[in-house]
């Protein structure tokens, strides 16, 4: 997946983001930007600080200090607003002008709404982003009900669809997730989250905890929905054989500092850091 | 009556629960905290209803109770019983006389009219305990309109009965704006609830909320485009006053299987006999 996307808009510009937990625990001084169109991978071993910094771009754990600005092009509407508009007050009106929001100063009313409406999160447990006691496609139709889509028959067809695209037999739409695989529920989520083509999607280790096998054809197809549907994508992993097939680009991480950032296929073959040199050959290395 | 303030709450609660009525009555639907007072029964009796009765009611007001749209129930007599004792107000079973109705369960047939008062008993408050357990959760989420899930709930409903099968506490939206929990009336009952020119209170013991649709607001039953609101329908009329648009009961006739169906509002069914006869 080499695409080169540094002609492509600013979507995400991440300004010296820092949030420890404790020294070298969290993250520290990150500063990067994400284009349009662009697969971003993070990468490092477990305890890096990863998760922490997906959770700080996603708007759902505010930073010690720094800042996170998303940028929409400014004539597109501002999906994050249908939600919450009228009953906000004032402060932070003249927004649409500028079309650049900062996360975590624009309230946690509108940074919510953009997760729901406009963002998508996916989690490494299908179980945190499923809601396990209803059927799937009322699990794929949560999102667009939120946006207002009243259409009973219409939610249902769009399920089906969506189960089609993500290989899920359309056939189990009333089925609850709990009596579908783990693979299967990932899938389930996938579809749930791109359902509503959010800008910005982020994911955590989206294919970690499946067997080898699934984890092949779950990225597979990750792979054609990305390039498909031009996803922009924050994408977590250790696993370096998902980054080199999914990200653009990557950012490698180490006691929640970035030691190396670049184009994917060049920090894999040639690694100027010795930590990533670690990595990779580690990775290499049966 | 030694002992006892007017209607049994002091003045200072009664002033607490005004406040907080207010404020309910000023933001149709949202559901306002007080500081409830124990009761002399129990929460299940609806204490939450009889403290906003208690703080509402004048010396002269003319008092209504009914439980399962009957005047007679044990619950209704014992609250009935409650207010002329502590109050020593004047009380009713004609819909049409009372200044204020306190009930449980049903919304009277006779429409009501302006400067009437109606008080729900409420056991659950909040539509969206359902799916989130958390208080602070769900403020959150009726401070944003997040209501998303309140339709997933109707969709999972058609999905797997085919209609929406949500018949009790049906879901409204209120003024266009926040959700409400119309407690345990049939669903027969929330046309009722839009532009009614009466005020309706809501008050719940346990939780100690309470809330308002103030007159002639707007309250809509959420729905599907192709799913649309719908209330209950009988094949038959009311057995003894021959009503076909009340809601029924089904009641046992004798020990051989015998039923009826009859009103569920006893005071309608009764006035319509009277009218027949
Ligand atoms: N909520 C928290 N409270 C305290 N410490 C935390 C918290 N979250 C993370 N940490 C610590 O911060 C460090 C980074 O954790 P993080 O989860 O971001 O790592 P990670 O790179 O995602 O690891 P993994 O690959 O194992 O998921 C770890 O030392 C972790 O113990
Ligand atoms: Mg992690
Ligand atoms: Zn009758």
């Amino acid at each position: 997946m080499k695409k080169p996307a540094q002609e492509y808009p600013v979507l995400l510009d991440v300004q010296d983001i820092t949030r420890l937990y404790g020294p070298a625990k969290g993250c520290e001084a990150i500063d990067f930007r994400l284009h349009a169109g662009e697969v971003l991978g993070i990468v490092g071993e477990s305890g890096s600080g990863k998760s922490t910094l997906l959770r700080v771009l996603a708007g759902l754990e505010a930073p010690d200090a720094g800042r996170v600005i998303y940028r929409r092009s400014s004539n597109e509407p501002e999906a994050a607003r249908t939600g919450t508009g009228k009953h906000e007050s004032g402060g932070d009106q003249k927004e649409n002008a500028e079309a650049a929001l900062d996360l975590y100063a624009i309230g946690e009313a509108r940074r919510r709404a953009l997760l729901r409406l406009e963002w998508g999160l996916v989690h490494q447990n299908p179980r945190d982003g499923l809601r396990m006691g209803v059927s799937a496609g009322a699990n794929i139709g949560e999102r667009l009900m939120a946006q207002g889509q009243r259409h009973y028959g219409q939610l249902r067809a769009t399920g089906q669809a969506w189960m089609r695209q993500v290989e899920l037999d359309p056939g189990r739409i009333d089925d609850a997730p709990r009596t579908f695989s783990g693979g299967m529920q990932q899938r389930l989520q996938i579809a749930r989250t791109l359902v509503t083509r959010p800008r910005l999607v982020f994911m955590d280790e989206p294919t970690g905890g499946l067997d080898v096998s699934v984890q092949a054809r779950l990225l597979d197809m990750l792979r054609t929905l990305v390039r498909q549907l031009g996803l922009s994508v924050v994408l977590v992993t250790h696993d370096l054989a998902v980054a080199r097939l999914l990200a653009h680009r990557l950012m490698v991480m180490r006691h929640g500092q970035v030691v190396e950032t670049g184009l994917t296929d060049q920090i894999l073959d040639d690694p100027q850091h010795e930590y990533t040199q670690l990595l990779v050959s580690s990775v290499l290395t049966p | 009556m030694d002992g006892y303030n007017f209607a049994y709450l002091d003045e200072q609660t009664k002033r607490m629960i005004h406040r907080a009525l207010l404020k309910a009555v000023a933001i149709p639907g949202y559901q306002v905290p007080f500081g409830g007072r124990e009761m002399p029964m129990p929460y299940g009796w609806g204490t939450g209803g009889v403290q906003l009765t208690a703080s509402i009611l004048g010396a002269d007001d003319i008092l209504k109770v009914i439980d399962q749209g009957a005047d007679d129930t044990t619950n209704a007599v014992s609250i009935r019983h409650f207010f002329q004792r502590v109050a020593g107000v004047e009380t009713t079973t004609a819909t049409t006389a009372a200044d204020v109705i306190q009930t449980r369960h049903r919304i009277p047939e006779t429409p009501l009219r302006a400067g009437q008062i109606l008080v729900f008993q409420v056991p659950i408050p909040e539509p969206l305990r359902f799916i989130e357990p958390s208080e602070q959760e769900t403020r959150l989420m009726h401070a944003l309109e997040e209501y998303g899930v309140m339709h997933v709930k109707l969709y999972e409903d058609i999905a797997r009965y085919g209609h929406i099968a949500t018949t009790y506490a049906y879901p409204v939206k209120v003024d266009g704006r926040y959700v409400m929990d119309p407690s345990p009336i049939p669903k027969f009952d929330n046309p009722k609830l839009d532009g009614n020119p009466a005020l309706m209170l809501f008050g719940a013991g346990r939780e100690k909320r309470l809330y308002a649709i103030p007159p002639y607001t707007p309250v809509e039953s959420l729905d599907f485009e192709d799913h649309p609101f719908e209330i209950q329908r009988w094949e038959h009329s009311c057995a003894l006053c021959g009503s076909d648009r009340s809601y029924l009961d089904e009641v046992i006739t004798d020990d051989k299987g015998g039923r009826m169906f009859v009103c569920s509002d006893t005071d309608y069914c009764q006035t319509r006999r009277g009218d027949v006869a």
